[in-house]
């Protein structure tokens, strides 16, 4: 649904040029939620914003709902974009309008005629649970609500794709999870693909099938969030199950979906060693429960045990 | 001087006054707030940028803003017997009233204009907004309460400057405190004229803030 391939991006400030982002690939399929998940300055919010090309790209193409968007000229731009929702971090409505005026103001753009206007700006409100606020103005929402007129406007042009640029990082904790759950509703009723940028491993864990890790303009690790969990050394596994710093020897187990199985207790018995745990963590991730297990293991068929963990379809790392 | 023979000054000039001050008003927001607006556009990072443009643009509004206005009148005389005909009367006023005015406004329309928020900017072109429809629908509006407070602080020097206009016999409230007032010592002309001039601009201040307000919604 949409296919970054070899994207840059570079600033030139006084005859100064920086990076912001450097040879990406990106691919989100059609339906699902993809979370790019990185620090401030990471350039995630300059890769976003070249997605619908906010940011006209130094080099690279960006292919949108099977549309170019790269080979565009302005005027043809200005249409595809109006099949590109976008909500924003600081909510971006505007004060002058009402809640519905706001929901209105891309209908408007597109020239969808006024009676039109009114029932689809009904439509979408309920669609986003604020139905009773269509005459209020932002200024008289809370944070949590004035998102939730930002999704309506998104949606408004009835947009295949959604770009999400840190929608709750705004918010607190108790609204970021009402928003989430809405994008999650949105994204399966509406069969939705959303790409949403973030710095909370919170939004990954939550509502995304699918993840890239971003560091100084470059993606570090990107796929489904299964795969992410099960490739050795994953950045998004660590983060996603802190656990305490390992000394030489331990292992590090990273499980998907086999949490039902008492397979420690296994392992221990069939093999006659001695297993501590030293840490671990359990998350439901992508809808499956993951987690991850330092342990330390000492025996003398240790390393039959190792392997035979590993046969499980365990990820298995020792540290060294 | 008796109230009777006051009266009918008072209120011609009064008259005279808002005259002035209406028509340079219209003339100003008509001139101002393009001119704003362009200063605001062709800057960089704007919708049109253009540098040359913008320094230029910049140019003449600083030009007309540093010339002392009783300065600027004098000069624009042959400017204003091109347009109105004349060099005297109230109508003659209007064209240095508007030129001197219409800079200053401009430097308060872009003012406001760059107050409003980027992200706002931003979500209309990924709406896929023209830049006309950004300036008409996004700019404009949200700048609106600042767009009017600028307006109510120009009608206010208008009607002071208007003062000044009476100098090429303009007429007006300043032209009456002048030749009654000042050069025939009618003192209580003078003071009943001051205090007609602060009722007008403290009406003039109120509505402007009362439309503001209305339009403010955080």
């Amino acid at each position: 649904m949409i296919d970054v391939l070899g994207l840059r991006k570079v600033y030139r400030d006084r005859g100064r040029e920086v990076t912001a982002v450097e040879r990406v690939d990106l691919h989100v399929r059609e339906g699902e939620i993809f979370g790019v998940l990185g620090q401030s300055g990471a350039g995630k919010s300059t890769l976003l914003r070249c997605v619908n090309l906010l940011e006209r790209p130094t080099e690279g193409t960006v292919t949108v709902a099977g549309q170019e968007l790269t080979a565009l000229g302005e005027a043809q731009l200005r249409r595809a974009r109006q099949r590109i929702g976008m909500v924003h971090q600081h909510f971006a409505l505007l004060s002058s309008r009402t809640v519905a005026g706001n929901v209105a103001f891309p209908l408007e753009v597109m020239g969808t005629g006024r009676a039109e206007r009114a029932r689809r700006v009904t439509e979408l409100l309920e669609l986003v649970g604020l139905a009773d606020k269509a005459k209020a103005h932002p200024a008289q929402l809370s944070g949590g609500q004035k998102q939730r007129v930002g999704i309506a406007r998104a949606l408004a042009g009835n947009p295949a794709v959604l770009l999400s640029d840190e929608a709750t990082s705004a918010l607190d904790p108790g609204t970021t999870q009402s928003i989430l759950a809405l994008l999650k509703r949105l994204n399966q009723e509406l069969g939705l693909t959303i790409l949403l940028i973030t710095h909370e491993m919170n939004v990954v864990k939550s509502i995304c099938d699918s993840a890239a890790i971003m560091r100084d303009g470059r993606i570090e690790e990107s796929g489904t969030i299964p795969e992410l969990l099960a490739k050795p050394g994953s950045r998004l596994a660590a983060e996603l199950f802190p656990l305490p710093p390992a000394e030489p020897g331990d292992i590090t187990i990273t499980f998907t979906g086999q949490a039902d199985e008492p397979v420690v207790s296994q392992v221990a018995r069939t093999f006659d060693v001695d297993i501590n745990i030293l840490g671990g963590a359990l998350e439901k991730v992508a809808g499956l429960s993951a987690g991850r297990l330092r342990l330390r293991l000492s025996g003398t068929q240790r390393a039959a045990a190792l392997t035979h963990l590993a046969e499980r379809g365990l990820l298995v790392e020792e540290s060294r | 001087m008796t109230w009777d023979e006051m009266a009918p000054l008072l209120w011609e000039n009064t008259w005279q006054t808002a005259q002035m001050v209406l028509w340079s008003t219209l003339f100003t927001a008509l001139l101002g707030l393009p001119l704003g607006v362009a200063l605001i556009v062709t800057d960089r990072g704007g919708l049109f940028p253009s540098w040359t443009l913008n320094r230029v643009l910049a140019l003449v509004v600083n030009i007309g803003r540093s010339l002392p206005f009783i300065i600027l009148m004098i000069a624009v005389i042959p400017f204003t017997r091109m347009i109105v005909g004349t060099t005297i009367g109230t109508a003659a006023t209007v064209v240095p009233l508007t030129l001197g005015a219409a800079p200053f406004f401009a430097r308060l329309v872009e003012t406001s204009l760059r107050e409003v928020g980027a992200d706002k900017v931003q979500a209309a072109h990924a709406m896929g907004a023209s830049r006309t429809t950004i300036i008409g629908k996004v700019l404009l509006p949200e700048a609106m309460p600042g767009l009017v407070a600028g307006l109510t602080v120009t009608v206010v020097a208008l009607i002071s400057y208007s003062a000044m206009a009476g100098a090429i016999g303009g007429g007006g409230l300043g032209d009456l405190a002048i030749r009654y007032g000042y050069q025939r010592f009618e003192t209580t002309l003078m003071v009943i004229t001051v205090v007609v001039l602060v009722v007008i601009v403290q009406l003039v201040q109120t509505l402007g803030d009362t439309v503001a307000r209305r339009l403010q919604r955080g």
